[in-house]
């Protein structure tokens, strides 16, 4: 037993506190579980949008990246900047038209725009696919955070088992409510933990930040800037956009549109949320100061630097607060997803095929099913191997896949026709799965290009696919209803 | 005044074209890479574009507020 245990322990009940107390006073119907009665104000709103993006890839991923990357990393700041810059123009229209139709997940805004059940069911498809490793992830990651800071008490194993039943029973009671009122927590300690730690381990190891950089650069120079080939300017400007694009596109971030109350949320947020992302810049400064501290890492396991200067500078009880601090960047976006993913299979999957389907019948489901969902990411975390890290790459630019049939639906003319948006997006998802699994780049698919053509995202290529396959359904589409009209 | 929204473009500039030119490590700007301490700047500069935009966007007045 050391001082650590019992701080995580205090911040899992809070959390779990917080979240069965969310639903006081509000009766838990379908609209009130999933998208919180569409009541949610500026700050809930920034909360959850900011909740579910700092998650503990962020955390972790993010010192990670500096540690083991460098330069490379910044991308994550600039994706996570520009993805509130296009919010400002796509989530008020979205939100309008979800509002007016009673919708309550994502591929139900497919479904209807494009007046097509199967549209649904294809979206709501592709949105478990990306949703389960995204899941996987933050149970990993907390497994990980728990073990590391109660200095091996607690086994991963048995953490993650704990960390699942406790969001599993608050998105269970309080759906996003629970959500909301835990990310309330969970955004207060972050920024307390992150900006100590990103201000006092430079300080404290190197004198100050310039001094830690200049050390860095003097141990290892180009590391703190972009490397010539791979990582390179135009894989750092084609990531960025593609990331851009497609965080938007998952299905429990999608979700939280809904939850607003009032579409000016969404532009007063976009002024904010930019200048909440310099967070970031204290997660890197904390894996910077770690390079030279505890070198050594490699592979999966620069993900611990973090931890690993943690436990070298502070005493057990500080450990502690970050590893709480860790847990609930774990917990506040594995509930969002828990409550999309559940709401999609009932609402997406089940209702359509089912005839007599109503909302209570349906919300029930979404409720029954929240606890399975949360077993197969159990499950799939503990036997799922190394496998999962490329299920999430796969993830990510799956989703992407979604984007073009959004954006075009926001036109006042949709040149893409229904057909046209589902070739689009099994196109795009064909060419995902086949690049990603396959360990295509397109230096190894086309050796003769320039070099930086060469360190473009491959997702660029899928995307591309995607847009020509839905622009070429459609006009044939229009075309044959034309000559087929008499 | 509408004409304001063509600032957003400046962000996507700034940060996926910023990296060709800036490149770099030294000279450190308060501290910071030259590169990291561009893209930050890019971050305070876009808080500042959006806010610029909100401001202006006839779609935020309040129905009946004087323009």
């Amino acid at each position: 037993m050391n001082a650590a245990l019992p701080i995580i322990a205090l911040a899992v009940l809070v959390a779990l506190g917080l979240g069965l107390r969310a639903r006081s006073g509000h009766d838990m119907d379908m609209e009130q579980w999933s998208v919180g009665k569409r009541g949610f104000g500026t700050l809930l709103v920034f909360l959850l949008m900011a909740g579910e993006i700092y998650t503990t890839f962020t955390f972790l991923g993010g010192s990670g990246w500096a540690y083991g990357k460098g330069g490379p990393t910044y991308y994550i700041l600039c994706y996570l900047t520009l993805i509130y810059v296009i919010s400002y123009w796509i989530l008020p229209p979205a939100w309008r038209f979800a509002k007016e139709r009673n919708l309550f997940s994502q591929p139900d805004y497919f479904a209807a725009r494009y007046d097509s059940k199967s549209l649904g069911i294809l979206v709501a498809l592709v949105g478990i696919v990306a949703l389960v490793p995204y899941m996987v992830l933050q149970l990993k990651g907390l497994g990980i955070i728990v073990a590391t800071a109660s200095y091996g008490a607690i086994s991963p194993t048995l953490a993650i088992w704990i960390g699942a039943a406790v969001l599993t029973v608050y998105v269970m009671v309080s759906g996003v409510r629970g959500s909301a009122w835990t990310a309330v927590l969970k955004d207060f300690m972050i920024l307390f933990v992150v900006l100590f730690l990103g201000i006092y381990l430079p300080y404290h190891y190197y004198g100050g930040i310039g001094a830690m950089f200049t050390a860095i650069d003097g141990a290892k120079p180009g590391f703190l800037a972009l490397p010539d080939r791979g990582q390179s300017a135009t894989w750092f400007a084609s990531t960025t956009l593609l990331t851009a694009l497609g965080g938007w596109m998952f299905p429990h971030i999608f979700a939280s549109i809904y939850t607003a109350s009032d579409e000016r949320t969404f532009r007063r947020n976009a002024v904010f949320l930019p200048l909440y992302q310099l967070m970031l810049l204290f997660v890197f400064f904390a894996g910077f100061a770690a390079v030279l501290q505890v070198p050594g890492l490699t592979g999966p396991d620069v993900d611990l630097s973090l931890f690993k200067i943690a436990l070298q500078t502070f005493p057990p009880w500080f450990v502690g607060v970050i590893g709480a601090t860790g847990v609930l960047t774990a917990l506040v976006p594995g509930s969002m997803i828990l409550i999309a993913g559940s709401t999609l299979i009932a609402q997406n999957l089940y209702r359509p095929l089912a005839r007599n389907a109503t909302d209570a019948t349906t919300g029930r489901l979404a409720k029954g099913i929240a606890p399975l969902l949360a077993l197969a990411c159990v499950g799939f975390t503990l036997y799922g191997g190394e496998t999962i890290v490329q299920l999430l790459l796969i993830g990510y630019a799956v989703v992407t896949q979604l984007f073009p049939a959004f954006f075009f639906s926001l036109l006042p003319n949709n040149p893409l026709t229904r057909a046209g948006a589902m070739a689009g997006i099994l196109a795009g998802v064909a060419a995902v799965a086949v690049t990603v699994v396959g360990g295509y780049t397109l230096a190894k698919l086309f050796p003769d290009l320039p070099g930086p053509v060469q360190d473009l995202n491959i997702g660029v290529v899928a995307l591309a696919l995607n847009l020509a396959v839905a622009f070429a359904v459609s006009l044939a589409g229009r075309g044959a209803r034309r000559t087929a009209m008499p | 005044m509408k004409s304001l929204q063509w600032l957003a473009a400046l962000p996507f500039l700034g940060m996926m074209a910023g990296p060709f030119f800036l490149n770099r490590v030294e000279p450190l700007v308060l501290g910071m890479p030259l590169l990291l301490a561009w893209l930050v700047g890019c971050t305070v500069a876009t808080s500042a574009i959006m806010a610029l935009i909100y401001l202006t966007d006839p779609a935020n007045r309040e129905p009946g507020e004087e323009p």
